[in-house]
């Protein structure tokens, strides 16, 4: 624990021998291209393929007509709703799937679906969600009986009556309209498969880029059970993953369609979208409008808040949530202060926009939460005139307070938040650039200071409230040792480039005393590795890495009683010392795991199983909670109205540290997410539902130029819970950057009565800002 | 239709048919069987597909594999020799310059060239100079410290720390 080890899964990547899905070729293999609508909302009139039949290599275009037959044309979502694979007479979303076009190579494949011709009658879509639930908005699902309207949820947490009270009576109240706008996870890789059905032994192999295989071997067996694809029979592997951040969730219907070609003609099928497809179609992430409020004390106690949110889904619920959670943990919102009233609603709407909800770097609705109390505390220091720094300090529950009730019904396991902020203001000179501010407000310059000091909820979950449909979100890990004292260890997650081939062997390493270098890991397949949901969320150590300390000190229990038995001791009599055991007062009568794990196979007691293998499901006891403080300072322009963001820093905070490489290396990361959402990245729909910027010439992802040089420090807190005290790392800096940019760039333009900006906050929204406000040309 | 071309890649000649429109990304990855030359986009944004064509970083999705005809090519699994890793290689691993992994032969190739026109560059230079490649996962702190450090080894000069500053 505690060591910069580096990697053991680069030796691949470095010498392009990682293996990916589109890497995967198989024997006969035929390739799938996908004809997509160019409306919004449109009747399908007909589809002729025949000018598509016609060339070379196509060899065929199914439909939704087609995939009825076989009663595969609707498919379930995470949240219970359904979603088409393809359709059978109307299109809900501009880039929806239409009809997929089979041929022998790419090339081929692509020309067909040029040549497939959709007749379509379009329709006036709903882009708008505040206008979704309007007298005259046409309902949107026709195919849920008896539905009326485009509402889909209603949902609240905390208590109104109270609330409601406090906002009635209190000395200070804020409020601010917020909207975290619709973004998309764009990890290098896209998404796709190769399904590759196997008729005599009625067997398919899905290969798969998902983050959580078992999961979806279990979804493949639920909705294509009926045909004969019960769950032996089916196998998904996912291999190298090229980037998931919660876009590698889902079932999409490219997945659906490929199996069921492959299925009907007996051939493996790849499937590959390409960049534009995944930006326009893929689960998007976010599309909160959110109106907060917050109550204070004239002083700056914070008493409260109030936040009310519309989710915009589009056309189906297909968030990527635990069950229970339809706002995933936005219930976080009440962030890392000390108070004791909080209320929250949510409505869902349906509109004629792709389907998703999935989390881009963040646990399940955290960076929304995050983002409105972070802003609107800003917004109260504001009000007040109080130096926003100082409000926290203030407000921060103390550490002696952990562990702490949250009003909306959490228990956070232990924080710091004094600690964190501290060492954030040291590391920039916090006090320097106030000063340094006050001179340049007064040569009517524009430099703004931020700070996001965040508490993240990561680790789902505890069973008795988490789930995907139905299945509990425990993790597991299998270890097993070989005569030799050399391991393989096999996790139910899957990494996505989280470094889990090392760390994983860290703390097997650290809890059993065999060299990292000498333990294999591996997952992602599901007729190998013990069944777990997955990568996503932060969870892996949290859950996954907990199953693996579990299960080695099942393993070291058993080590004890062979080395017992080969000493000749009681087992009292033992210590451990990572590595070996001794007998307590004679150091020199001892026996290394190695010693004892070979005589496991050789030499074992009589009665005891041979063998060393352990394997654990591990059920968190509770959620972790993470936190950060981070500062940045941000220079505008006044000519240019160009956001600079001169310095970052950030200080994270996620218990003990397994490798503080690439702990560091997920902050890094996080970051280049955070600041992406906070000034570049938007999905742009149009009135009638077209995708404005659905490339990546136009949505704009950092590269190394936009990307500051981030400066990032930690503390530790421990979880009391976790057998290792870790809490996972890799979303919190996502979580946490953007309110701090926001409040960095809000700061500067203070002087001028500006309170908010809606993120992405780009030199045009400035200057636009800037011009009403008379301060620019 | 198709064309006979020979191209030589990673120091091996290839002569193969092709047809006059397909990519030499494709040619590369599906007719070579090279699969580290990655493919992340369908608007030569992102440089996953970078390689050198005679000692020219390109982006081998922007390219038709005709072009190529009569060429050198070095693709990421001609960068080791047998001595060892490339500098950058042996960088990228040393100073965490990967997550995923999917970006990093195109990185790592736009950076080779990148070094060999400007020997010493500074951080700035770096940044500005691998604009053409994204990377969804590590914030690019680290493959910036990666080039730094291979620029060193090229350089024959002491290397940089490799001890993350995370204190
Ligand atoms: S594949 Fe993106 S630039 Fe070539
Ligand atoms: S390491 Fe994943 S895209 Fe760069």
């Amino acid at each position: 624990m505690g060591h910069s080890i580096k990697r053991k899964e680069d030796a691949r990547f470095i010498q392009g021998k990682g293996n990916y899905v589109d890497d995967i070729k198989l024997p006969g293999m035929l390739h799938m291209d996908i004809v997509r609508s160019p409306y919004a909302y449109a009747k399908i009139k007909s589809i002729n393929a025949e000018e598509a039949l016609k060339i070379p290599g196509v060899i065929a275009v199914v439909t939704g007509k087609d995939l009825e037959k076989y009663n595969l044309h609707w498919m379930p979502t995470l949240m219970s709703d359904t979603q088409m694979v393809l359709p059978t007479d109307t299109v809900m979303y501009q880039a929806q799937e239409v009809a997929a076009v089979i041929a022998t190579d790419r090339y081929a494949a692509r020309d067909g679906k040029e040549a497939v011709m959709v007749d379509y009658e379009p329709m006036k879509p709903v882009i708008d969600p505040f206008k979704a639930l309007d007298e005259d908005a046409p309902v949107l699902r026709t195919d849920k009986e008896g539905k009326t309207d485009n509402h889909i949820w209603n949902w609240s947490v905390g208590d109104k009556e109270a609330t409601d009270k406090l906002f009635d009576s209190a000395d200070v109240t804020v409020k601010e309209q917020m909207h975290i706008p619709r973004i998309h996870v764009a990890s290098i890789e896209t998404c796709g498969c190769v399904a590759d059905y196997n008729k005599v032994e009625n067997h398919l192999t899905m290969y798969m880029t998902t983050q959580a295989p078992h999961a979806i071997r279990t979804v493949i067996a639920l909705v294509a059970g009926h045909v004969g694809l019960t769950e032996e029979k089916v196998r998904v592997i996912s291999p190298d993953i090229g980037g998931g951040f919660g876009g590698k969730v889902p079932v999409y219907p490219g997945y659906v369609i490929a199996i069921a070609v492959s299925f009907l003609v007996g051939k493996p099928v790849k499937w590959v979208e390409d960049r534009s497809e995944n930006l326009q179609a893929d689960s998007f992430a976010r599309d909160y409008h959110i109106t907060a409020e917050m109550a204070a004390t004239k002083e700056g106690k914070i008493q409260g808040i109030r936040f009310k949110l519309l989710a915009d889904h589009g056309y189906t619920d297909a968030a990527a949530n635990p069950s229970k959670f339809p706002t995933g943990l936005f219930s976080i919102c009440t962030g890392s202060y000390d108070y004791g009233t909080a209320y929250l609603e949510a409505d869902a709407v349906y509109t004629n926009k792709p389907p998703g909800g999935v989390a881009y770097r963040c646990s399940f609705r955290v960076t929304e939460a995050v983002h409105a109390i972070e802003r609107i505390t800003d917004r109260l220091a504001l009000e007040i005139g109080k130096d926003p720094a100082q409000l926290r300090f203030e407000n921060f529950i103390k550490k002696e307070d952990f562990p702490w009730k949250s009003p909306t019904g959490w228990e956070y396991d232990s924080g710091d938040y004094h600690a964190g902020l501290q060492k954030a203001m040291d590391a920039i000179d916090y006090e320097g650039l106030r000063k340094e501010q006050a001179e340049k407000r007064a040569r009517g310059e524009m430099m703004g200071i931020g700070i996001s000091t965040f508490t993240e909820i990561v680790g789902a979950g505890p069973s008795k409230d988490f789930d995907i449909l139905g299945i509990k979100m425990f993790d597991s890990a299998e270890i097993r040792v070989h005569p030799t004292g050399k391991a393989i260890a096999r996790f139910g997650t899957k990494s996505q480039g989280q470094g889990h081939e090392t760390t994983y062997a860290q703390i097997i390493a650290e809890e059993l005393g065999i060299p990292a270098e000498h333990i294999q890991i591996e997952e992602g397949d599901t007729d190998t590795a013990p069944y777990g949901l997955g990568t996503y969320a932060s969870r892996s150590t949290p859950t996954a890495g907990a199953a693996a300390a579990v299960a080695a000190r099942k393993l070291r229990d058993k080590a004890r009683k062979i080395a017992a038995y080969l000493l000749e001791v009681s087992e009292e009599d033992l210590e451990w010392e990572p590595g070996k055991f001794f007998v307590k007062g004679a150091p020199e009568k001892a026996k290394t795991i190695q010693e004892i794990v070979f005589a496991a196979y050789t030499n074992h007691p009589q009665g005891m199983e041979a063998g060393f293998e352990a394997t654990h499901y591990y059920d968190p006891p509770n959620l972790t909670f993470p936190s950060g403080a981070y500062i940045c300072v941000v220079d505008i322009d006044k000519e240019t109205c160009e956001i600079k963001v001169r310095r970052f820093v950030a200080i994270d905070d996620c218990g003990n540290i397994i490798n503080p490489m690439i702990v560091q290396g997920q902050v890094h990361g996080g970051l280049t997410q955070g600041i992406a959402p906070a000034m570049y990245e938007e999905l742009i729909y149009d009135e009638d539902g077209n995708i404005l910027n659905g490339t990546l010439m136009d949505y704009l992802v950092p590269t190394a130029v936009e990307s500051p040089s981030w400066e990032t420090g930690h503390t530790i807190t421990p979880s009391p819970h976790h057998p290792i005290g870790a809490k996972g790392v890799g979303e919190s800096p996502t979580v946490g950057a953007p309110p701090a940019i926001a409040n960095a760039i809000v700061d500067a333009l203070s002087p001028y009565g500006i309170t908010h900006m809606d993120i992405p906050i780009t030199p045009y929204k400035v200057w636009k800002v800037l011009k009403e406000k008379g301060v620019v040309e | 239709m198709k064309k006979e071309i020979t191209v030589t890649i990673n120091g091996e000649a290839h002569t193969v048919e092709v047809e006059p429109r397909l990519l030499l990304v494709h040619l590369i990855r599906e007719q070579l069987s090279m699969t580290g030359t990655h493919i992340g986009c369908d608007t030569s944004s992102c440089g996953a597909c970078t390689i050198l064509v005679d000692g020219k970083s390109i982006k081998s999705c922007t390219m038709l594999a005709i072009q190529a005809d009569g060429k050198s090519i070095i693709t990421v699994e001609g960068l080791a020799t047998v001595e060892g890793l490339h500098p950058l290689q042996e960088g990228f691993k040393e100073n965490h310059g990967l997550h995923c992994g999917f970006c990093t032969p195109g990185m790592m190739l736009r950076a080779v060239e990148l070094l060999e026109k400007n020997p010493n560059p500074t951080e700035e230079e770096i940044r500005w100079g691998i604009s053409g490649n994204l990377c969804r996962c590590t914030g690019y702190n680290n493959i910036v410290k990666a080039i730094q450090y291979a620029g060193a080894k090229i350089r024959g000069e002491e290397l940089p720390s490799t001890e993350p500053e995370f204190v």
